[in-house]
């Protein structure tokens, strides 16, 4: 059996390669009972990758994933059913079955789960609801309400039965200001209050430093898919690699440059290095 | 094909086995398919066979009195219908009207996430969006092909009647005389196997989809497509097994 002292995440020396490119290139981290591990990096940097592969719906090309102490990788269909029912996922997109409403959506994973009186789902469903604000809205669709409503019911369903590990994916993307605090609170309510253990993949820095306890930073460009700065968040805001320092205070130019040299341009808008002579006289 | 025929092994675990070790399908699911896959197509199904019913004692009759043969009329749109065009049409027209449905919903589900996050929250997507799927085009193909059937047997009937001066208990009469039950039997037999191929068909190129909207379209189309083609082919087999082979 696992104790408090095992990570509840291990990640070791994951690999995955797109057909010769490789997306994320030996990441490696752990997350201990109740730590949010914040994941960053900028846009394809991998991010999301990694948090398919964490859940299950991706394998890798190698290396290792450990839930609770199980290996998931190559774990049969109905093993990885039960982990999954330990954790609740919160898609980039929401991910809500359109032909459902809110309030069956957020039932589903109740529902599917066991027999329970329909009085008792439906409180269940009414206080999942009532913590991301969104009381009253059981009966509309998923098309009927907005993007970031959808995303505050699929955090619902996420946590609709309790989860003891919440994976979200840019939880607070397309949310306003009142709502992003309302659900970084909730995230931080969890870890620390009810013992969740929670991986966030975002860019939103504010939120961030707000929830993380424990973070990593992603490459791109020539360290794609390496993680190229890890520890608590005061580690990371005094971190010497300048890819870190300008990804958290959101500098335009950098060590990812904003713009190439003329003749870096060049080559790439033509594929050699130099204009014929005509032209440029 | 390798992953279609792995499909249709999942299927069967989840339709018969699944149920007995605690993981069975939802019910009230499969009734709200039948609505949605059958009942709904009833209308196109009665006007289509209503009209080759009506076109089909048109077209013979014409042929027929030059011959002297008109009591023959009604035992040859009840044969064919019963036979052949029944079946056929009908499955024609819940390819294009449900099986595509079905692809379609199935397609723009995966693209959106949907399937992967019933897979997150552990609830099998064959055991609860195909099987429900499946049973209902199994039962509702068969049951619009009796339908349509008779449908198409009254529009034979209108023609007969009101044209030709046939009364009506010779006109059921006629029908009889040479259409025996096998005749309806194998008809639907083959709307079985028809509504078979065609759910699965949809079903399997709807998860398969890839690459958003667009591919969601491919999707649909190919569906459709194979659909016709596997139907048209299968029914070529069974014709021949059922009225030649013996």
């Amino acid at each position: 059996m696992s104790t408090d002292s095992d990570p509840i995440i291990e990640v070791t020396d994951l690999v995955r390669d797109f057909n010769g490119r490789k997306v994320l290139n030996g990441v490696t981290f752990k997350v201990f009972k109740g730590d949010t591990l914040i994941v960053m990096g900028g846009s394809g940097c991998g991010k999301s990758t990694l948090l398919r592969h964490v859940i299950g719906s991706m394998k890798p090309s190698s290396g290792s994933i450990k839930l609770f102490g199980q290996e998931i990788t190559t774990m049969d269909e109905n093993h990885l059913a039960a982990i999954r029912r330990r954790f609740g996922v919160l898609f980039q997109s929401g991910a809500l079955l359109q032909s459902l409403t809110v309030g069956e959506n957020v039932a589903l994973p109740i529902v599917e789960r066991g027999k329970l009186a329909p009085e008792i789902v439906d409180l269940m469903v009414k206080m999942k609801l009532e913590m991301v604000g969104l009381t009253g809205f059981e009966h509309l669709k998923p098309a009927e309400i907005s993007g970031g409503m959808k995303k505050r019911v699929g955090l619902a369903r996420a946590l609709a039965l309790d989860p003891e590990l919440l994976f979200s994916d840019e939880p607070t993307a397309g949310l306003d200001p009142i709502m992003t605090s309302v659900v970084d609170i909730l995230t931080r309510e969890m870890t620390g209050k009810l013992g969740v253990t929670a991986l966030v993949v975002t860019h939103d820095m504010v939120s961030a430093f707000r929830i993380g306890t424990r973070m990593i930073m992603l490459g791109t460009g020539p360290s794609q898919g390496k993680v190229v700065a890890s520890g608590t968040p005061e580690e990371i805001r005094s971190h010497p690699n300048p890819e870190v320092q300008q990804f958290i205070k959101g500098e335009p130019d950098g060590p990812v440059p904003l713009k190439l040299s003329r003749d870096d341009y060049v080559t790439r808008l033509l594929g050699h290095p130099s204009l014929p002579k005509r032209v440029l006289s | 094909m390798k992953s279609y025929f792995a499909f249709i092994a999942q299927i069967f675990y989840w339709t018969i086995l699944a149920p007995f070790r605690g993981q069975p399908f939802k019910i009230s699911e499969v009734f709200h398919q039948m609505v949605l896959i059958g009942v709904r197509a009833l209308p196109m199904a009665a006007l289509t066979a209503f009209s080759i019913g009506l076109t089909l004692a048109m077209q013979s009759g014409a042929e027929l009195r030059r011959m002297g043969a008109l009591s023959y009329v009604p035992s040859l749109v009840s044969i064919s219908l019963l036979r052949e065009l029944g079946p056929l049409l009908i499955a024609v027209i819940v390819i294009g009207r449900s099986g595509s449905a079905v692809t379609a919903e199935l397609g723009t589900m995966q693209v959106s996430e949907e399937i992967e996050a019933l897979e997150v929250m552990a609830i099998n997507p064959i055991r609860f969006l195909i099987v429900p799927r499946v049973l209902a085009m199994l039962v509702m193909l068969p049951a619009l092909t009796v339908f349509g059937d008779w449908v198409g047997i009254v529009g034979g009937w209108s023609i007969c009647h009101f044209a030709m001066d046939f009364d009506t208990s010779a006109y059921i009469l006629g029908s009889l005389h040479r259409a025996h039950l096998w005749d309806f039997q194998s008809g639907l037999i083959k709307s079985v196997v028809f509504a078979w191929l065609i759910i699965t068909i949809a079903c399997h190129m709807g998860l398969g989809v890839q690459g958003g909207a667009e591919g969601v379209g491919q999707a649909t189309t190919g569906s459709v497509v194979w659909s016709l083609l596997i139907t048209l082919i299968a029914n070529a087999i069974l014709t021949g097994i059922f009225f030649f082979a013996s």
